[in-house]
């Protein structure tokens, strides 16, 4: 069976492969809307922690010997905590400038953590093994499904959606989304703003290094993994706008099937169709998809 | 909103006077090869003129570029191209890379000033990397490999530039008329203007003027002149490569005027001799200088956002503590 010429069966990997890279996205577009929703800051260094998170698998698996599952757990933390620190001694002091002193200094943080990887580890990509529970492959009747890949697809689905449910449905999201449209007020309110800053920044760098776990088996763990993904992730943003977490996923998993489908039809593209279809967004409607107007 | 120039202690005479000491040691430099390496010293020249260009959109129009890699390498290209590929005078290869880095300036700033602030920011960083992309996958670029060796040529076709410091004289006149031109942009009305629609943009197209075209043109001739250092990068190293046009060189143009001063004209210059120096006499360190440049950069951020020149100017202006104006509200100092 041929679509368009295309083999049934390398149509459906490809878009499982998109669907797989579109978790990325969505996790980490997730992550950089929460952020510049009550930060103001444009994370650059959002694809840094990332990365971490994936070392931080690596490593503890390599010198402690702990597993995959356990690391999944923990990379999130160290990465939370690294994130919590920079914002406390770094990022606060520079909130009531112009935002774009927030994208140079995260950008400074990404030459310091890429550069010291690439100074203690190397260039070169570390092989992550996918844990044994993972491996092998189902027969979903249409098309062979990798087992871990489905599993990434699937944590990206809970994440998401778990994130929503607690901005939306809880009393910490509550305060979230008050600190975020009047913070001035919601401090008179007797809300601790400055400390919903800090754990804001922890939790969406944590959902980076979180997905730096879930790539680790499948990309090889290197210092630059990061970057390259933040500026496809950027792109999304500006494509879905950065106002609503659903919209941040909802982009992010449609832009990893049509960077899918380009590899099937027009390989070359496969780069770029990102960017072209955010230049193409901007000139019809220059707010993005899911934005509103920013101020 | 309204402030006046930060005025230079310094008079106009001792400027001038600066200036030509500093024309005249450039002009002795490639005399004495035992003090300054000439290939160096034109490096340093372009990045200077590169990071003025680019800071014509950052200080005084108030345009985040995270896109310059786009122009500074890709007229590179072009220029190699035109040079290797179909033998062209050089001065009509570097034409062409200024022409091509302009009009694709305009491109980016017709999609760019769409979305503003943060957002522009991201935009051009994306376009850049579909640029850098497109370069990696055309037939003529080399890919990884870059493009090398590519030919000086002959300027006008009469004079052969692969004698170093001919090209030198050559390198020195693009770049002081480069800077002249920044200097001139920045200075003149229209630089007004830009400076009108950085401070108080609704106000300004109040006032009637199409901040839309302003800013188009603002992007095109940052980008034809950042193309111009890329350029004369290209002939002096006989190479174009994907680092010219990776984002880490979009990185280190913000970091240079960040560093050497975005209230100024010429404090660009200043940051990108002091990236370049750092570049060239720590290479050796491998990956510990990305780390270096990255502390540079959250200090700049954090502690020194006034900049080399900034802060000098800042000294020489010193008044009574009560007068000092928060630094957001510093006007451009017209040096």
């Amino acid at each position: 069976m041929d679509i368009f010429g295309i083999p049934h069966q390398a149509l459906m990997g490809q878009i499982m492969l998109g669907l797989v890279n579109g978790a990325f996205y969505a996790v980490l577009s997730l992550g950089l809307a929460i952020i510049f929703g009550l930060l103001r800051i444009v994370n650059f260094a959002h694809g840094a922690f990332f990365m971490l998170g994936a070392f931080v698998a690596f490593l503890v698996g390599r010198y402690f010997g702990i597993g995959y599952w356990p690391a999944m757990i923990i990379a999130p933390l160290v990465v939370g905590v690294a994130g919590i620190l920079f914002e406390r001694f770094a990022l606060r002091r520079i909130y009531k400038l112009d935002p774009l002193y927030g994208l140079f200094l995260t950008f400074g943080l990404v030459l310091v953590l890429e550069g010291g990887f690439r100074v203690f580890m190397g260039s070169s990509g570390n092989p992550f093994p996918t844990p044994a529970s993972m491996r092998g492959v189902v027969d979903l009747g249409f098309m062979m499904l990798p087992i871990y890949r489905g599993f990434v697809i699937l944590m990206a689905v809970i994440v998401c959606a778990g994130t929503w449910i607690v901005i939306e449905k809880t009393r910490m999201g509550a305060y979230l989304r008050a600190a975020t449209e009047r913070p001035e007020l919601t401090q008179a309110f007797g809300i601790n703003v400055p400390i919903l800053l800090t754990l804001t920044y922890g939790a969406g760098v944590a959902l980076a290094g979180f997905a730096g776990v879930l790539a680790a088996p499948i990309q090889h763990v290197n210092p630059s993994m990061g970057s390259d993904l933040v500026i496809i992730v950027f792109a999304i943003v500006v494509i879905g706008g950065l106002g609503s977490v659903l919209g941040s996923a909802v982009t992010g998993l449609g832009l990893g099937v049509i960077e899918g489908l380009a590899k099937v039809y027009y390989s070359e593209a496969s780069t770029t169709v990102v960017f072209l279809v955010m230049a193409l967004v901007l000139l019809l409607r220059p707010a993005g998809l899911f934005g509103r107007e920013e101020s | 909103m309204l402030s006046f120039p930060v005025s230079l202690r310094v008079s106009p005479a001792m400027k001038r006077g600066f200036f030509l000491v500093l024309l005249a040691l450039l002009l002795a430099a490639p005399f004495f090869p035992q003090i300054i390496y000439p290939i160096f010293l034109m490096k340093m020249m372009c990045f200077a003129l590169f990071a003025c260009a680019f800071n014509l959109l950052l200080g005084h129009a108030g345009i985040v570029s995270f896109g310059h890699a786009a122009f500074f390498g890709g007229s590179a290209y072009i220029t190699g191209y035109a040079l290797r590929d179909l033998g062209w005078s050089t001065e009509l290869a570097i034409l062409a890379g200024v022409l091509f880095t302009t009009i694709l300036g305009a491109a980016f700033g017709v999609l760019a000033i769409r979305r503003q602030g943060i957002y522009l920011a991201m935009i051009t960083l994306a376009l850049a990397q579909m640029v850098y992309f497109t370069f990696l996958q055309s037939s003529f670029t080399g890919a990884e490999d870059g493009m090398q060796p590519i030919p000086r040529g002959h300027l006008f076709g009469l004079v052969d530039l692969s004698d170093d410091s001919r090209l030198y004289f050559l390198v020195l006149a693009c770049v002081i008329g480069g800077l002249w031109l920044v200097n001139r942009i920045v200075n003149s009305p229209f630089g007004e203007v830009l400076r009108a629609i950085r401070e108080h943009e609704p106000r300004a197209r109040s006032m009637g003027y199409a901040v839309d075209r302003y800013k188009i043109i603002a992007f095109a001739l940052s980008a034809g002149l950042s193309g111009l250092a890329g350029s004369l990068k290209c002939v002096v190293f006989r190479l174009a490569a994907l680092t010219d046009v990776h984002w880490h060189m979009s990185g280190d143009v913000i970091l240079m005027t960040l560093l050497g001063g975005m209230n100024s004209v010429f404090g660009p210059a200043i940051g990108a001799v002091l990236i370049s120096l750092l570049r060239h006499y720590f290479d050796a360190l491998g990956a510990w200088v990305t780390v270096v440049i990255g502390i540079i950069f959250i200090l700049c951020v954090l502690v020194f956002r006034r900049g080399v020149l900034g802060e000098i100017n800042h000294l020489l202006s010193r008044r009574p503590a009560t007068a000092v104006r928060p630094s957001k509200e510093e006007q451009n100092a017209q040096i």
